[in-house]
């Protein structure tokens, strides 16, 4: 088995590289500069004015000089040699915006939108299984037909619309103040409040980010449950466990189930990628103070080392989700022979 | 697993000698077959029919709402305003001088015919900001004061063509990639099913905001980065087709008769690979315009004079008092996007053999 982990984690390294080469070009080679940004707001408003040469002269060099700080006077490929040899140290460098170092400002973040997503995927998981078992034993009867309408309904329920919604009609505004409009905590939240205090104040708070961020997913998961479970109670050896007098009960969740969990753990891997990218809409409608928000302010700001490194942790993370549902397989199905690759 | 992988050959051939055997009407038989299983899907029909719908208001947005009367009578003479505006954008016809760059609403015309929503979907009315829904705004004004039923009508066009012209272009790169990949296997296969990895990997929606934020906002960029970052399903479905027919005996046959590799890919070939495909180009439109509602909902990518459903959405953000924004434009997007996943999920259903007759 590890043999099989080592390989695989050895596989990856041409696949991380050329994704993080694609990010690193598509910052550098885009057209505009995060100097003149820089400048456009600050310096370069003046020079707007008509300053004199002299003066441009000394803005020119400014920029110069902050462009060497940043080593992007470089050509390319030296810039990406030196950005790779400082991951191995887990230097992200400096961010753009206030020089605060990448990596710190990442790890403050990373709770917030680590909770929001592992809640979101435990819920997913949560009611798409038995949802989806739902469905597959009640084929074709008028709640498995609402059930499935209802997961289409959900599934194409765009999250940005839902989103808006939900803080138009429901957080405060106009309509109901049923939940916070953002932030992850009250204003007037203290350490010094008792625990249940503190469980109640984030699980109001995060009630509606995690069910927006989490929807689309049960409802999609769900009918890939039912499909598979029903491919699966088609199957002979199912018969012959109904032949041989074993209760409906033990049929369904020893036999069918079992068998039927194989594909839940695949999607797992394709869920993992978008985590971030997901949050991005969720953290910016209720302002949270998570990576997703983070990444959406940093592209806008053309933040090169902050947006590298956010595209490296969450393809680190996909990656590391492909090969998680890949030995999780095997653990869900002892036939999947290590090693073997599959079609 | 390996039962699925082989019920999925079974309809493989099945497929296959279904157009073999229609010989002289090439093929029509199999998609007869699927269009008299599709209809029987009352969901999928009622899919098909608003996707039908929207071509519809798409195609004849000028007509439904337009600051332009379609009939005037001005000066004793007859006027046809919005047919005379397309032959003046196809370089035609001209304007009457006493008509050029004129509001036709305050010209003193004596018969004026105006569409059923006489705004354009850039009118800027600032006398009548955030204006309700009544009988003159149908579905309210935005900040600017311009109507929402409007903007609801012309962003139809922007989600059809966004969805098409970036489903075309990730369809164009997944059949040609996933095609060579399944042909020639071995190191052609190897080298592109690394890239299918990696691009599995890469965090698309974050890549699309980049890519997007840093390029100046254009609708054109838009559509083809997110067609440039969305063929990887389309790739991997065409080579596993490719895969199980380049072994079926009328390909040997072809290319043992001399045809070439060309030849052999995308006449004898691809015509039998394209129906799982056809699933993901439906469901690939319904995703195009879920993802161009975010990126304009974010304000990225389109040019901020434009109207979208995703652009009058965001302003439903900052104005929350303003219900009409959030409602409108989102149930836009939601029911477009419902019903491609409805044609979407009735063609899967229509082209998968073990359903049919039941």
């Amino acid at each position: 088995m590890w043999r099989y982990i080592v390989q695989r984690l050895v596989l990856f390294i041409p696949t991380f590289l050329g994704i993080t080469l694609i990010g690193f070009l598509i910052m550098h080679l885009a057209p505009g500069d995060p100097a003149d940004l820089l400048a456009g707001g600050g310096l370069g408003a003046a020079a707007g004015e008509g300053i004199s040469l002299e003066k441009r002269g000394t803005v020119d060099q400014a920029l110069a000089q902050w462009r060497a700080q940043y080593g992007l006077d470089r050509p390319l490929h030296v810039q990406y040699g030196y950005w790779l040899k400082n991951l191995f140290t887990l230097n992200f460098g400096d961010s753009f915006k206030d020089n605060q170092p990448v990596a710190v400002k990442i790890l403050d973040r990373l709770p917030v939108t680590l909770t929001l997503n592992i809640l979101s995927i435990i819920l997913v998981y949560l009611i798409a299984i038995p949802l989806g078992i739902y469905s597959a034993t009640h084929s074709y009867s008028l709640g498995d037909q609402a059930t499935t309408l209802a997961a289409f309904i959900l599934f194409s329920l765009p999250v940005v619309w839902a989103g808006t919604m939900a803080l138009v009609f429901l957080c405060g505004g106009d309509f109901y103040y049923w939940f916070p409009p953002a932030a992850l905590t009250s204003i007037d939240y203290s350490p010094q409040w008792p625990l249940w205090w503190k469980i109640q104040d984030r699980a109001w708070h995060l009630f509606m980010p995690v069910l927006l961020l989490s929807y689309s997913g049960f409802a999609g998961l769900s009918r890939y449950m039912r499909t598979g479970m029903r491919e699966v109670l088609e199957q002979d050896f199912v018969r012959t466990a109904r032949a041989k007098g074993l209760a409906e009960r033990v049929v369904i969740f020893k036999h069918v189930l079992r068998n039927s969990l194989i594909p839940m753990v695949t999607i797992l891997a394709s869920i993992l990628p978008g985590l971030i990218g997901g949050s991005i809409i969720i953290e910016t409608i209720f302002s949270i103070p998570g990576l997703g928000q983070l990444g959406y302010q940093a592209v806008l700001a053309r933040d090169y080392p902050t947006v590298m490194a956010l595209f490296t942790v969450s393809s680190m993370l996909a990656l590391i989700g492909i090969l998680l549902s890949d030995i999780l397989l095997t653990v869900v199905d002892p036939r999947i022979a290590f090693g073997r690759r599959e079609v | 697993m390996s039962a699925g992988k082989a019920s999925l050959q079974g309809s493989a051939q099945n497929g296959g000698t279904l157009v073999g055997t229609a010989g002289s009407n090439r093929g029509a038989g199999y998609w007869s077959l699927v269009w008299r299983q599709f209809r029987r899907d009352r969901l999928a029909m009622a899919g098909l029919t608003v996707v039908a719908g929207l071509f519809v208001v798409a195609i004849f947005a000028d007509f439904l709402a337009n600051d332009k009367p379609y009939y005037m009578r001005y000066q004793g003479a007859s006027y046809f305003p919005i047919f005379r505006s397309y032959l003046v954008q196809m370089g035609v016809g001209k304007w009457p001088p006493e008509l050029l760059n004129v509001d036709f609403k305050e010209l003193e015309g004596e018969t004026k015919v105006f569409p059923p929503i006489p705004y354009r979907s850039n009118n800027i009315d600032l006398r009548a900001p955030f204006a309700d829904p009544s009988p003159e705004h149908w579905l309210g004004t935005d900040k600017l004061g311009r109507d929402v039923m409007a903007g609801v009508v012309h962003g139809s066009r922007i989600s059809l063509f966004i969805g098409f012209v970036s489903v075309g272009i990730s369809l164009t790169i997944g059949i040609v990639l996933g095609a060579l990949a399944g042909f020639f296997g071995s190191w052609v296969d190897l080298l592109i099913s690394r890239l299918f990895e990696l691009m599995l990997a890469i965090p698309t929606f974050f890549l699309l905001i980049t890519i997007a934020a840093l390029l100046p906002p254009s609708i054109f960029l838009t559509m083809s980065v997110i067609g440039m970052t969305s063929w990887v399903g389309i790739a991997r479905f065409t080579r596993n087709e490719f895969l199980k027919i380049r072994n079926l005996d009328y390909v040997t046959a072809a290319i043992a008769l001399g045809v070439s590799n060309r030849q052999v890919m995308f006449r004898h070939i691809l015509p039998n690979a394209l129906a799982p495909v056809m699933v993901s180009v439906v469901l690939g439109i319904a995703a195009a315009i879920l993802v161009e509602s975010s990126l304009s909902f974010l304000g990225i990518g389109v040019p901020a004079d434009l109207v979208t459903w995703g652009s009058i959405l965001n302003e439903a953000r900052s104005n929350s008092f303003a219900w009409w924004l959030a409602v409108f434009p989102g149930l836009a997007i939601f029911i477009t996007v419902l019903a491609y996943y409805l044609v979407g999920e009735g063609l899967r259903d229509a082209l998968d053999p073990r359903l049919r007759g039941s």
